[in-house]
């Protein structure tokens, strides 16, 4: 069967970039067209809204419905942007990285004509540092589009202006959280914001603001020009559209793949992943990245979507899993995101600036066999001083708590192996 | 108003308000320390959780912070459920891990937010077995001590410091647990209202370092309400004392006037109570010119025998309580009795005086200041001179910020949602000065103006709102107003008619009549349709106002007296706290004294006057001592004595008190008290007659007991003199006022003005004042302190109401032109040195700064001279080191009025600059120290 995989028909197998002749040439700046000029932002709105697409940077807000929260025809008179989150930092990601890498234009595209659907008249790409091959292209790809009126003023002879710009991170995990990014592109600490009120009514500069994923941005054009039942028919389950799903771990082929929604994460691992590498068995895994749940080989056979993987206690996030295998400590696993998180936290609020480090050293003290008993009930606690959304600033902290309260559940007798062993029974032979 | 339910009790609460501020206002403990109630929430810290159920079916319910939680009608919240109690003292727990175990020798302890907070949440045992982090700690300056591992990363201080005041030198650094406050490198805090830091950190980062050098507990100080006499302002203070040494000053709320916060010089400018200046026993000059000390009884047969004798005349003085100047214009006699004031600054103040009373503008409290939504400042460099008014002005300028949030139903304690918002966006602030002042930064535009320009600028604003005298305003226009500034007065114009609370600021420090004059003129014309227009006219000193108001206006000048004296028609002089020779010049007061056959000087400290004369009294200072202080916005307010004179200091009034009834004066016979004077200077002077409602008199009881100066856990009292004697002395009875030296009393819901000091059970750091509150953030339960004598909008003080004669300096400044080679003098005061106690206060003196004389740098290229350079001013007038700045109006030269080396130069006189030929540069500063020490930074 062959698949309709829109985001990543421009991917070579070389993943060298594809310039803006090839892009056109293969049916680019299409979307943009079917919009400027033709339908009214409210009709565009309207489309995205009907396609069901969710945003693809992690929670899966319903992105029509995130825009519709714009005030718009004047009713608040000034700048309005649109901001691209292509700051990917969660643990075990790089799907945006493809397809920013291998194809400028398509970002571009999706964003003129997010921007034109919400009324933007400024647009950034607020892009992780280490991507500088990615920001390149951008900065080239964007010139282009300027020299050929699709950016600028008066887009292709409309009344409508849009300036775009990219801005390199200065480089924090926390810049992924919308409003935490906001508060960087200002110039100042990346710390969240509270909400309400929420960026679409202040965002960037105290005026109205959207922050999408760069694979959310992606399917704009693609949504516009080929329309919502078509997108809503590419999705295996209730979700619409197609999902980059990656693997990383011990398996034979990591990598990312365009797939429909609701793929089974069989199918990904074993089929697209090659299955898992020769001597290790498959323990469990993190749907999403990073600070997602994990999940254990009797989910093998979940619809790889946004309700089936919440269903089943974990999140979809990002859609990249991280494999843990069976030569793999899962304390040292969960300590090492641990440590990650605590590293990245702002330093904002209580709960993250100081319970994360104290779960991390707790982690730390029983891999290496300092651990107590009593450490189950410190980490029991943290799990739940933490791990509720509410409880700190921003959803860091508790997506730092996931893995850790999942891997008490589903590998507590590894810790307690660690703690009455007094060592990491993973190291010294490795096999247990 | 909504009713919420907080564990099954209907409460109804005001609306607009957030969750945790209506929980301290009914009076239930709700442990924060982020939110602060003059600075709004941002649910950093997450201490004030609670459970908040969606409804009566929900039982789960889930954890919301308070600060950030909007009550509304119906909601359900639980603060004593095990959910919300397990959370918040998980906060304190996990606050506790880098937290160091230094209580015992923390300059905090005992009223440590932390502290009471850890108790409240009943955190005992710490489960963390890590190692602490620690930090190194900065100099931050003589004022503030840093001690960073005690850190709990509130962020308070951050936004204090940047949002709420302005400064830019301290910052939160780093990220995760690795979180910095402090400086980018070592050096002295920048901004003029650092010292707030002291009282906003929950914890002992930021500590009061002359208290820490000097150090006593709170539980071990005696403390009384009081009123800082630094600047006109006077704000309320609660000094702290023992072992007879004011050892600290704190913040006294007054909800009207300083709110939670003091300036530097209030704060560390009272220092000089401590100083070994301070004269201690009575002094009669020999004919070798030492002084023999007496003891008080022979000093005041002297002092009787003399003003019974003869001529007598006396000298007031605005840094003196009202009663003390009341009690010696009785001895000398209204026509020989003079208030003290330069001679310009006589004119002025009256001429303040007046404008303030005639206008139909509203004259207002600090309060009402940070509620105007357009202000012109001309003139007066109000961080200088009047500091507090200052921060209420960056206050104002937010009011933009509150008119966008509304716009988004935002509520006003949304702190960080409503900056985010507004960004730069601020209410119009318009400031014509003679050059820079530290509210720039905040000023929609700044003019840097020579005075008459300034005037001249008012006018023409005056004139376009439709008011003033048109015809000068044209004139001046034509002469005065460079063309240039024209559309600047059109845009000012513009920008207070567009508002609805616009605020006119002058000031007597630029010793201009006409500026004042067009200040209010500018008001006056504000004065139509719905606007609620303000008018606020700074004045120097802590009862400059009230002693203008009990001089009058016929009162007698310095150079009058000085011509009377010359004349042979006085023979005794009495001085009444007053360093003359800040008031006129050298010579001046030189002929002055040498005139008089009998010096009588009272006062507290060594000065150039005390040692010009024959007879030398020691006066209490403000920490030993009542009275009552006129602030600039006509509020009476009372001082009350913190701790006994020592030696043989008396208050001023006791000393003249008992003068008049040693010459057997019988109309003091009935006045026995310090409230008899209060009340006889009120019936006497009937401007003053609102004095007496200043504070409750001696006969107020709280509940049936006196109010307690010392807290309930003051400890040491047989031991503190132990050294000395073994045998504990009867504590002294307080005779004079409400207030006892002692720890039996009741300090609670008094009248805001007898306020000792703030502590509740389970609250033992300052932030118990919400307990003394109606409501948190409110106004004092027991009323808020002082009486107002100028009434807003027009006063019943009109008995002054004939115009003013203003003197040829003080008018003059209409008049237009440079004169070729001469430089107009505009005093430059500064916040640490030109007040002439505080500037003695030890922590303030490391940055007094030498006096100096700025020019523009085409001035100075046209001398020759440049940055330290030495310049002779006038016919050896002063030697003054330049300082070139940018912004200075050609033509005009700054000194640092009040710093040294500037006695003889006076606001608005014409003088000739030349390079001072033997000046020998200061050392150099080392390269890093420039820009940012001492010497250049509060200058």
């Amino acid at each position: 069967m062959s698949l309709d995989l829109p985001l990543t028909r421009n991917v070579r197998p070389d993943r060298s970039p594809t310039g803006f002749a090839a892009y056109e040439a293969n049916g680019g700046y299409r979307g943009l067209k079917a919009a400027i000029g033709k339908l009214a932002p409210a009709e565009c709105l309207q489309i995205i809204k009907d396609s069901n697409l969710r945003g693809r940077g992690g929670a899966g807000f319903p992105t029509g419905m995130k825009w519709s929260f714009v005030p718009m025809d004047g009713a608040s008179p000034g700048h309005k942007y649109l901001i691209c989150n292509a700051d990917e930092m969660e643990p075990g990601t790089f799907k945006d990285r493809l397809l920013l890498e291998c194809d400028p234009h398509q970002l571009i595209e999706g964003m003129i004509c997010a921007a034109y659907t919400i009324q933007a008249d400024v647009a950034y790409i607020f892009i992780r540092a280490e991507y500088h091959k990615a920001a390149k292209l951008l900065r080239e790809a964007i010139a282009v589009c300027y020299d050929k009126g699709y950016l600028g003023s008066a887009i292709l002879g409309s009344g409508y202006n849009l300036e775009m710009q990219v801005h390199s991170s200065a480089g924090r995990y926390i810049c992924g959280e919308e409003t935490a990014l906001i508060s960087s592109l200002e110039g100042k600490r990346a710390n969240p914001r509270a909400k309400p009120p929420f960026p679409q009514v202040s965002g960037l500069w105290g005026r109205p603001t959207i922050v999408n994923n760069v694979e959310t941005l992606c399917n704009i054009h693609h949504i516009i020009e080929r329309g919502a039942d078509w997108f809503q028919s590419l999705g295996l389950t209730e979700d619409a559209g197609t999902k980059l799903y990656g693997v990383s771990g011990r398996v034979k082929k990591p990598g990312c793949w365009e797939l429909p929604i609701g793929t089974p994460i069989r199918e990904i691992i074993e089929e697209y992943a090659g299955g898992m590498a020769d001597g290790y068995q498959l323990r469990g895994f993190l749907p999403g990245g990073g600070s997602t749940d994990f999940l254990t080989p009797e989910h093998l056979d979940l619809a790889m979507d946004y309700g089936t993987i919440g269903k089943a206690g974990s999140r979809m996030g990002t859609g990249t899993m991280i494999i843990l295998d069976d030569r793999t400590c899962p304390v040292g696993f969960v300590k090492n995101l641990m440590e990650f998180f605590a590293r990245e936290s702002c330093g904002f609020c209580t709960p993250c600036r100081d319970g994360l480090p104290w779960s991390a050293q707790v982690l730390d003290d029983i891999e290496h066999g300092r651990g107590r008993p009593e450490d189950m009930d410190t980490l029991a606690r943290q799990v739940t001083f933490i791990g509720a959304i509410g409880n700190t600033h921003c959803a860091l902290a508790p997506g730092a708590m996931e893995p850790l309260q999942s891997a008490l559940k589903y590998f507590r007798e590894d810790f307690e192996r660690h703690i009455s062993g007094g060592a990491c029974p993973f190291r010294d032979g490795g096999a247990r | 108003m909504p009713t919420i339910t907080i564990d099954g009790v209907h409460y109804e609460v005001e609306q607009g308000k957030n969750l945790l501020e209506s929980c301290l206002s009914l009076g239930l403990d709700l442990p924060y320390f982020c939110w602060h109630p003059a600075m709004g929430s941002i649910g950093a810290c997450r201490q004030c959780a609670v459970v908040q159920y969606q409804n009566a079916e929900d039982t789960r319910g889930r954890i919301v912070m308070g600060c950030m939680t909007p009550v509304s009608d119906g909601a359900i919240f639980s603060l004593a459920g095990d959910k919300a109690q397990q959370f918040r003292e998980a906060i304190v727990e996990s606050l506790m891990l880098n937290h160091p175990h230094d209580c015992p020798v923390c300059a905090e302890g005992g009223e440590c937010h932390l502290q009471d907070m850890t108790v409240m949440v009943g955190h005992r045992d710490r489960h963390y077995r890590g190692r602490k982090n620690t930090h190194r700690n900065q100099y931050l300056g003589p004022l503030i001590n840093h001690e960073m591992n005690r850190c709990i990363t509130c962020y308070r201080c951050t936004r204090y410091y940047r949002d709420y005041a302005g400064g830019t030198d301290l910052a939160a650094m780093a990220a995760h647990d690795h979180i910095y406050f402090g400086r980018h490198q070592e050096g002295v805090l920048q901004s003029e209202f650092a010292g707030n830091l002291v009282e906003v950190c929950p914890t002992g980062v930021f500590t009061d370092k002359s208290l820490v050098h000097d150090y006593t507990r709170k539980w071990d100080l005696q403390s009384a309400p009081s009123v800082c006499t630094g600047c006109a302002v006077g704000c309320n203070t609660m000094p702290g004392e023992r072992y007879g040494r004011l050892k600290r000053v704190h913040n006294r709320f007054n909800a009207e006037v300083n709110g939670y916060f003091l300036c530097d010089r209030g704060r560390f400018g009272a220092g000089f109570v401590n100083s070994d200046k301070a004269l201690e026993y009575p002094g009669l000059r020999q004919a070798d010119g030492r002084y023999r000390a007496l003891d008080h009884h022979e000093a005041l047969l002297r002092m009787a025998q003399q003003c019974a004798q003869g001529r007598v005349a006396g000298i007031g003085s605005p840094r003196a309580s009202v009663e003390a100047n009341y009690l010696l214009r009785q001895l000398v006699g209204a026509d020989n009795f003079a208030p003290g004031f330069s001679d310009t600054e006589q004119v002025l103040v009256s001429l303040a005086l007046q404008l303030q009373a005639d206008s139909a503008a509203l004259v207002p409290d600090i309060a009402t200041i940070e509620s105007a939504d357009a202000v012109l400042i001309l003139g007066e460099d109000v961080t200088n001179t009047a500091p507090r008014i200052a921060l209420a002005l960056r206050q104002s300028v937010r009011n933009k910020a509150y008119e966008l949030a509304a716009e988004l139903k935002l509520e006003t304690w949304q702190d960080a949602a409503i900056r985010n918002l507004a960004q730069h966006q601020r209410s119009p602030l318009f400031i014509a000065a003679v050059a820079d002042t530290p509210l720039d930064d905040v000023a929609t535009q700044c003019l840097y103006l020579a005075p008459a320009s300034i005037a001249a600028l008012g006018q023409a604003v005056a004139a376009g709102l439709g008011g003033g005298d048109s015809k000068a305003a044209t004139d001046n226009a034509a002469g005065a107003l460079p063309r240039a500034i024209q559309a600047e007065a059109a845009a000012i114009t513009a920008a207070l008619a567009g508002a609805k609370r616009p605020l006119v600021i002058a000031g007597t420090t630029c010793g201009s009549a006409a500026i004042l004059r067009a200040a209010a003129e500018v008001a006056s014309a504000l004065c139509s349709g719905a606007r609620q227009t303000m008018l606020c006219l700074c004045v120097p000193e802590a009862n400059s106002l009230g002693q203008a108001i009990l001089a009058g206006p016929d009162a007698p000048n310095l150079t009058t007296l000085q011509q009377r004296a010359s004349a042979g028609e006085i023979d005794t002089l009495v001085v009444l706290e007053n360093d003359l020779y800040r008031r006129g010049n050298e010579a001046q007061i030189d002929a002055l004294l040498a005139a008089c056959s009998q010096v009588i000087v009272l006062d507290g400290l060594d000065n150039a006057t005390t040692s010009a004369a024959n007879l030398v009294l020691p006066a209490a200072n403000f920490a030993e001592s009542e009275g009552t202080l006129v602030s600039l916005e006509g509020r009476a307010q009372r001082y009350f004595p913190v701790f006994q004179p020592q030696a043989e200091r008396r208050a001023a009034w006791v000393w003249l008190l008992a003068c008049l009834k040693e010459m057997e004066r019988s109309e003091v016979y009935p006045l026995h008290h310090f409230d008899d004077i209060t009340r006889a200077c009120a019936a006497d002077i009937p401007a003053l007659a609102g004095i007496t409602a200043a504070a409750p008199d001696l006969h107020y009881l709280n509940l049936g007991v006196k109010i307690p100066r010392q807290p309930a856990r003051y400890s040491g009292r047989t031991a503190m003199r132990a050294n000395i004697s073994v045998h504990e002395p009867k504590q002294r009875e307080d005779e004079e006022t409400p207030l006892a030296f002692t720890m039996e009393g009741l300090n609670r819901d008094q009248p805001g003005a007898l306020l000792p000091w703030v502590w509740a059970p389970g609250w033992n750091s300052n932030q118990s004042v919400h307990k003394f509150q109606t409501e948190a953030g409110g106004p004092l339960k027991g009323g808020t302190a002082g009486a107002r004598l100028l009434h807003p909008g027009g006063s019943r003080n009109r008995t002054n109401t004939r115009p003013v004669a203003g003197d040829a300096a003080a008018e003059n400044s209409g008049v237009s032109g440079a004169q070729p080679g001469l430089w107009q003098l505009v005093p430059r005061p500064r916040i640490f040195g030109s007040d002439e106690l505080s500037a003695m206060s030890p922590a303030l003196a490391e940055l007094v700064s030498p006096g100096f004389i700025e020019l523009c740098p085409a001035d100075a290229a046209g001398l020759g001279i440049d940055t330290g350079d030495g310049v002779e001013v006038g016919d050896q007038l002063a030697t003054l080191e330049l300082r070139v700045n940018d912004s200075m109006a050609a033509g005009c030269a700054g000194y640092g009025a009040g710093l040294a080396g500037t006695g003889n130069l006076r606001a608005l006189a014409r003088v000739s600059l030349r390079r001072a030929e033997t000046w020998q540069r200061r050392p150099g500063l080392i390269a890093s120290d420039r820009g940012a020490g001492p010497g250049s930074s509060h200058v």
